[in-house]
């Protein structure tokens, strides 16, 4: 067919300039020297000023982390990672007390700006409700994180008066001792993973999010990552505790400098939900994925866990991962309060080199919990897409339901893509769905389109985005824009 | 992945017992048992299935003098349970030894049995996977059958009967090799019967030719304290079918593991299966489906019915080669839970590298449904009839794709009698 010999040409010549976000700050940096030992630890934490308990902490998780070995289950294949060639400390050289953004590092905004972060003006997108009683500015709270420290963070005020506690988890440390100590590594604890132990260890920054009983977040939080200097793994840590009644809608995006050198990428995200409280969660992710021979990129081995600890609480897990060069990364839900929900909707696109295992795990603990999972994976170039997904149905989870829907697309006929779920049920009462198909772009879906005039690239656009619509209408809106474009930009190479 | 492997629990006791000097093949199996062990929990191909007891039995090799008696009695069992009587073709392996007084062999067809100690050079991988390797340490027997070019081959019963007296714990090993050449025809029903404490460990080496067609209904009806660990290599050519189907009744533990190539384009393979357990069984049907050529079709059913504390698992895996355009796959898998003791592990897996392929799977895991048993309540059927139709809807379901009618009568006898002896 010359509509499929056309797009696997393109996907051929799809180059590396199509990485928009490929650009490199040039600011001082305070490095740590390569290497991980105590004395690494050491000096991070006291660089953070941490109180002994997290140093034992770290020390604790690293010395577990020496006893793991990397897991080898997931479909992904890479040269060894030499742990002892990274940086783990990089944080950007602070001047005194910047109050307000003039007086941020001209270089670091010009970042933002070519980044297009809502951070300030663009934070107001208009016809957005505000508060009433609030700054007039105040859809989306943003806590940008440059490499590894937190740099600016807005609108705190109108979250203090609201009792929402967002700000980088290192301060958080510092103001809220209490609070971290009671729930840093209670859903995600050191020795569940070779990955989540180093993350431990090592975490440098990250979020912080409180959100006291029975209070509404009165605007969407966002955090931007971005990986910077050369060498450095990003390790951030990110911490969301909502409790009784309380709701926050948290929004995730990623975008990193071009490189050669991969560059590893171990986060861990823990989310706790009290009674009827809910979080949504939702990630762009559009890290350097490697050029077009699969040479550099980010590895991104990212552990995400969520509980449901009260009755009737709800975990959303929504992402859209368009970057990295290999993706490891399982959002998922305790279900441990009666009638909890988990919810998890996830577009992944591979492209060229890229390689992705990602899926998510739902465990069911509590009666009468339910899980949804909407999985769409799309492979184009010579990429691999897997989803990975456990479902677990514990003996004292009766009546409890899961329905899961994995779909995947190939682009090209160099591509794979693969669906492994675990379905494992021991209550007889428990339910479980499970579906999952494998197909192309029909040539009759397409043949319709063009027919009615649609140039062949818009008729896969519409395809493509009618694939993904379970999952994208998921998404915030200023996410769900993003979310599109990042999508088009991802695959136009490969649809013609 | 990288290639890591899991040490498993020590085999030296099935490795001592191999002969493996001089054959090559039986040297690659030991030294890759050597190195794998016998799997435990942890080893991704053996997720939810531990061979670790296995260790601690002092099995040895199976006698050839049994008693006569127990072993008729047995033979009996299969003729009910499988409907084909005194007047059907059949070879009888007694534990694992070919027993040429109680076999009547088939006209129009190839037989023999292996010669003691002899390995044939079938190109089956002897370190692809633990129960291939196992098999071919130790096999010393089995059925060589070769239904030649354009000839039916009629009905076929396979018997492996094991009869252990209390002299302790034995192991058999059998080798079969089943040819069906050219635009040949077999229905082969493979059923299993045993008391006393042994592991049955059978290869099934199946190669279709262009054109042939072999269905192939296995009857798992081991007894109580066995141990079955089954695989099978079939391998399937231009136009060629290959209907298989697995009813996993008896062992206390299990295995069927199915690796299906589909070689040629046109070539069709089912690997169906049900798995009925209670008590403390545990079944496991693992399959592998390699779309190794493009225009062919592969379809799977399996559907578990698990009460007390019964443990069913299925991974079942289907490779779409790159070559393999215009595949057609389809899998679907069922359990239903009876009791809440029970658990069901499934792994239903594509690994796809071709675009152009259809394929889909699908999973349900439950109780039976209240609203059909209401439904067929307020009818005026009583509660515990109400849940045989249901139960027997459900298994009839996946019985019913047997492409053979003399196998697809067999099975069903087979199942009422295992309800029968349920209900009971």
């Amino acid at each position: 067919m010359p509509a499929v010999a056309e797009t696997r040409k393109t996907v051929e010549t799809l180059g590396q300039n199509t990485y928009k976000w490929g650009f490199e700050t040039d600011i001082e940096m305070d490095i740590a020297p390569k290497g991980l030992n105590e004395d690494t630890i050491r000096l991070i934490s006291s660089r953070k000023k941490e109180p002994e308990w997290l140093l034992e902490w770290r020390l604790k998780a690293y010395r577990s982390w020496l006893e793991m070995r990397e897991p080898t289950w997931a479909k992904v294949h890479h040269p060894p990672i030499d742990y002892q060639d990274v940086h783990y400390y990089a944080a950007p050289r602070k001047k005194p007390g910047p109050k307000s953004l003039d007086e941020v590092d001209p270089e670091l905004l010009r970042t933002y700006e070519k980044l297009g972060i809502p951070l300030h003006e663009q934070a107001m997108l208009a016809g957005v409700e505000v508060p009433e009683g609030q700054e007039a500015r105040a859809p989306i709270a943003v806590d940008a994180v440059f490499d590894s420290v937190s740099v600016a963070t807005t609108f705190r005020k109108t979250l203090q008066e609201a009792g929402v506690i967002f700000c980088p988890i290192s301060e958080a440390v510092q103001e809220h001792p209490e609070l971290v100590r009671k729930y840093l590594g209670s859903v995600v604890p050191v020795t569940d993973n070779f990955y989540a132990a180093l993350n431990a260890a090592v975490f440098t920054d990250g979020s912080f999010v409180f959100v006291p009983k029975g209070v509404r977040c009165p605007m969407e939080l966002s955090t931007y990552f971005r990986i910077n200097a050369r060498n450095t793994g990003q390790f951030e840590r990110t911490l969301i505790v909502v409790e009784d009644g309380a709701s926050v809608s948290y929004l995730e995006g990623c975008t990193a400098p071009m490189r050669d050198e991969n560059q590893l990428h171990a986060a861990v995200v823990e989310l706790v939900a009290m009674e009827d409280a809910s979080i949504k969660y939702s990630t762009v992710q559009n890290w350097y994925p490697g050029d077009e021979n699969g040479r550099g990129g980010i590895y991104n081995f990212v552990t995400k866990r969520g509980a449901c600890r009260g009755a009737r609480s709800k975990i959303s897990w929504t992402q859209v991962e368009t970057g990295s060069a290999i993706t490891w990364k399982y959002p998922s839900c305790i279900l441990q309060g009666e009638g909890s929900v988990g919810e998890f909707y996830s577009v992944a696109v591979t492209n060229n080199h890229q390689q992705a295992d990602t899926g998510t795990k739902m465990i069911h603990i509590g009666r009468n919990t339910r899980s949804t999972i909407i999985a769409k994976t799309i492979s184009a170039g010579q990429s691999d897409s897997t989803y990975r997904g456990l479902v677990r149905m514990m003996p004292k989870a009766s009546g409890s339901r899961n329905f899961t829907q994995c779909d995947s697309l190939l682009i090209g006929d160099r591509c794979g893509a693969h669906t492994v779920p675990y379905i494992e049920s021991r209550n007889m009462s428990a339910r479980v769905e499970h579906e999952a198909t494998t197909s192309k772009i029909s040539e009759d879906q397409l043949f319709y389109c063009r027919q009615r005039g649609l140039s062949e690239e818009d008729a896969v656009g519409l395809i493509v985005n009618g694939f993904c619509k379970d999952v994208l209408k998921e998404l915030p809106m200023e996410f769900a824009v993003e979310a599109q474009k990042l999508l088009q930009i991802s695959l136009e190479g490969s649809v013609g | 992945m990288n290639a890591i492997t899991p040490v498993g629990v020590n085999a030296s006791a099935f490795l001592d017992r191999g002969d493996v000097t001089g054959n090559a093949q039986r040297r690659k199996a030991a030294d890759f048992l050597r190195h794998a062990g016998l799997p435990r929990a942890g080893v991704e191909a053996w997720k939810y299935t531990s061979l670790r007891a296995l260790a601690d039995v002092p099995f040895t090799a199976a006698p050839h003098a049994v008693d006569g008696g127990a072993v008729d009695t047995l033979l009996a069992e299969v003729e009910t349970i499988s409907g084909l009587g005194a007047g059907a073709s059949r070879v009888v392996f007694v534990n694992g030894s070919f027993d040429a007084g109680r076999s009547r062999l088939p006209k129009g067809v190839r037989i023999s049995t292996l010669a003691a100690g002899t390995l044939p050079d079938d190109g089956i991988d002897p370190a692809g996977d633990v129960t291939t390797a196992l098999n071919t340490i130790l096999a010393r027997d089995g059925l060589d059958l070769v239904v030649p070019a354009g000839v039916d081959g009629g009905c076929l019963l396979l018997v492996s009967i094991g009869q252990v007296d209390a002299a302790g714990p034995v192991s058999f090993h059998p080798r079969h090799r089943v040819v069906v050449e050219k635009g040949a025809r077999l229905a082969l029903l493979d059923a299993s019967v045993g008391r006393g404490q042994y592991l049955h460990n059978p290869l099934y080496d199946i190669t279709v030719a262009d054109g042939g067609y072999l269905s192939h209904a296995r009857i798992q009806a081991e007894g109580k304290q066995a141990v079955h660990l089954a695989v099978s290599h079939a391998r399937v050519a231009a136009g060629g079918v290959y209907d298989s189907f697995t009813l996993t009744l008896g062992a206390s533990l299990s295995r069927h593991e199915v690796h299906a190539g589909l070689t040629q384009a046109g070539a069709r393979v089912h690997v169906n299966g049900a798995q009925l357990l209670s008590g403390h069984q545990h079944g496991d049907l693992t399959s592998v489906i390699t779309h190794a050529a493009p225009d062919c079709v592969s379809r799977q059913t399996v559907k578990n019915v698990l009460s007390d504390h019964a443990r069913g698992v299925f991974q079942g895996k289907i490779l779409v080669e790159r070559i393999a355009q215009k595949t057609d796959g389809y899998q679907m898998n069922q359990a239903l839970l009876l009791s809440d003791g029970a658990e069901i592990d499934a792994k239903p897996e594509l690994e796809i590298y071709a675009d152009d392929v259809k394929c889909s799977h699908g999973a349900t895991v439950g109780a039976l449904d209240d609203d059909q048993l209401f439904y067929l309540r307020s009818r005026g059927i009583p509660g515990a009839a109400a849940r045989s139709i249901l139960i027997r809807a459900f298994l009839h379901d996946v019985v019913d794709q047997i492409d053979d009618q003399r196998l697809k009568d067999s099975l069903n006898l087979a199942v009422e009698a295992w309800w029968t002896r349920e209900v009971a």
